[in-house]
């Protein structure tokens, strides 16, 4: 690689600044005694134990976990399945097309014209049946439909690395279907599995415009308590809430990072 | 009729073959059509429909949604809508330039590192593009506030009034859609800076190219995939965005994002939101298309 001029390397650290300057703000203001105003007061951990303490945010906490993990579940199972079925099966072209523009559907809609029809899509189903009320399975079929997609491109890309070699050697040695997945495909899809389903849970942690449109009442989660809160105007335990928050993400951007340079090597 | 083909390794018929297929595909599919596609299609019939006087979607025929989009209104023409659709093409357009304008000396700075910090700099960027958007849009607002360097030094210059503070303003929409798009204008670029060509850019800098020279016909040029990508990626977000001007830009800088949700929100005009929606999603589909072909043109070249 060659030398850069310093003022790109000047230009770079300035961009990263304004990336992670907010963030840090965020952080700082979190251990700041003073309740109100900008002024430093001292260290204290104070915000966070009262956070821990509210009964409320406790809740809001189980909500966003409980939407994650049962989204991600869904989607990993969906999206791996579809995945396998689109990489290893000769589809004629204009199924494939077909499939390409379901799958791509996902990635390239505004999620405000994605939340636009979700909203409506539950309007309409209500007045069938009253299961589709604003709440928890809402938000569910929602996160799910935005995850498979992201899902289902992530285990593709590794299924495309695979090949087929690897099957028709166990073939050759007279292995069965179900054999070949358990010992040969399975354990080396994994990686790709668990990349796409913890890229699935950071993307329904990361967020609040499809939840804003699609939650109830009793199934508010922390990006909307803290939306709502900063227009009401914000107090030091919502920077605490935003910290961990922040903190919890990049824990998963790391395993992320790990699970797929698992696959480089 | 059935035809034998050898597939991974197996001796299968094709019909067998797209049976076993279907059965991994179907539930994806059923899921992803069900509750994507259809409700999409549902969207586009609701832009027809007219709204009654209860906010209910009454089902006749009508063009009125397209023509208020317009700006046709009950009270005669008016430019708002068109302003808004406007200032949102406008918007997306200078925050994707400016992103670009960022993105090319970070993607540089990254690939120019030793491999191990090189990850480090990807996960850096990659970090801010996982956090949630409410937090750091709200991050900004926390640090344009009066009390702040950035808003003591705009005091200062007389930009804004004595403890004022930078938000909300178009200056501050900007710079959140910037800080948010960012991340998806530096990997792009990033991919293909990695995988550089430097000879041509030698080659360049043999026959006594300016900087400038060797940077548009060296470098651009090679960097083009990865362009495309950052464009599309930036742009049609950028438009749609309703969160950051929501809280950094106040009622007066809205975009097409917060007029539709205001139509599924408060004011509960499902058939108007629906065109607007289907306003969106027409010129992030014609960008994406203009960049297609673009791209095809510059691979000729």
């Amino acid at each position: 690689m060659r030398r850069l001029h310093p003022t790109v390397s000047f230009a770079a650290l300035g961009t990263l600044a304004l990336l992670y300057l907010p963030l840090l703000a965020v952080v700082v203001f979190s251990v700041n005694a003073s309740r109100h105003g900008f002024v430093w007061r001292g260290f204290t951990l104070g915000w966070y134990a009262k956070l821990l303490q509210d009964e409320y945010v406790l809740e809001l906490t189980r909500n966003t976990l409980v939407l994650a993990f049962v989204s991600t579940a869904i989607a990993t199972v969906l999206g791996t399945l579809l995945a396998l079925g689109m990489q290893r099966f000769p589809w004629p072209k204009p199924a494939r097309f077909a499939m390409e523009l379901v799958l791509q559907l996902p990635v390239v809609t505004p999620d405000i014209v994605f939340a636009a029809a979700m909203v409506v899509m539950f309007g309409l189903l209500r007045l069938a049946w009253s299961i589709f009320t604003p709440g928890l399975l809402t938000m569910i079929i929602g996160h799910v439909t935005f995850q498979t997609a992201f899902v289902a491109l992530v285990v593709r890309g590794r299924l495309a690395l695979l090949g087929p070699t690897l099957d028709e050697a166990g073939r050759d040695l007279y292995a069965d279907r179900l054999f070949l997945f358990r010992t040969i495909t399975l354990p080396l899809l994994l990686p790709g599995v668990v990349a796409g389903a913890l890229l699935a849970f950071t993307l329904s942690l990361d967020d609040f415009v499809i939840s804003f449109f699609t939650a109830g009442p009793t199934s508010t989660t922390l990006p909307i308590y803290i939306y709502a809160s900063v227009r009401r105007g914000v107090s030091p335990e919502i920077h605490a809430l935003s910290t961990l928050i922040v903190l919890v993400t990049v824990f998963l951007v790391l395993s992320v990072e790990r699970a797929t340079r698992y696959r480089k090597e | 009729m059935t035809r034998i083909v050898v597939w991974y390794g197996q001796l299968i018929s094709r019909p067998q073959l797209y049976r076993r297929g279907l059965l991994l595909v179907c539930s994806g599919f059923a899921w992803l059509t069900l509750f994507l596609a259809v409700p999409l299609a549902i969207l586009l019939v609701i832009a027809f429909a007219s709204r009654s006087a209860y906010g209910e979607v009454e089902w006749t025929f009508t063009l009125e949604n397209f023509r208020r989009m317009l700006g046709f209104g009950a009270l005669g023409w008016s430019s708002n809508t068109l302003r808004i659709l406007l200032r949102s093409a406008w918007v997306g357009f200078v925050t994707t330039l400016i992103s670009l304008l960022l993105a090319y000396p970070l993607a540089f700075f990254i690939a120019a590192r030793p491999p191990r910090t090189r990850y480090l700099g990807l996960t850096l960027v990659i970090i801010p593009f996982c956090t949630n958007l409410v937090i750091r849009s709200y991050a900004w607002m926390l640090l344009l506030s009066p009390e702040l360097p950035f808003a003591q030094l705009a005091q200062w210059l007389g930009l804004v009034p004595h403890f004022g503070a930078l938000y909300p303003s178009a200056a501050a929409v900007y710079i959140g859609m910037v800080s948010t798009a960012l991340p998806f204008t530096v990997l792009p670029i990033y991919t293909n800076v990695e995988r550089l060509d430097w000879s041509i850019v030698e080659a360049a800098r043999d026959l006594y190219a300016s900087p400038w020279r060797v940077f548009f016909q060296a470098v651009l040029p090679q960097t083009l995939p990865g362009l495309s990508v950052a464009i599309i990626l930036t742009f049609v977000p950028a438009m749609g965005m309703f969160v950051i001007p929501d809280l950094l830009g106040g009622a007066k800088y809205w975009l097409v994002g917060n007029l539709i949700q205001q139509q599924f929100g408060a004011s509960r005009d499902w058939p108007f939101g629906a065109a607007l929606s289907f306003g969106l999603m027409l010129l992030t589909f014609v960008g994406i298309f203009l960049l297609r072909r673009w791209r095809a043109e510059g691979e000729l070249v």
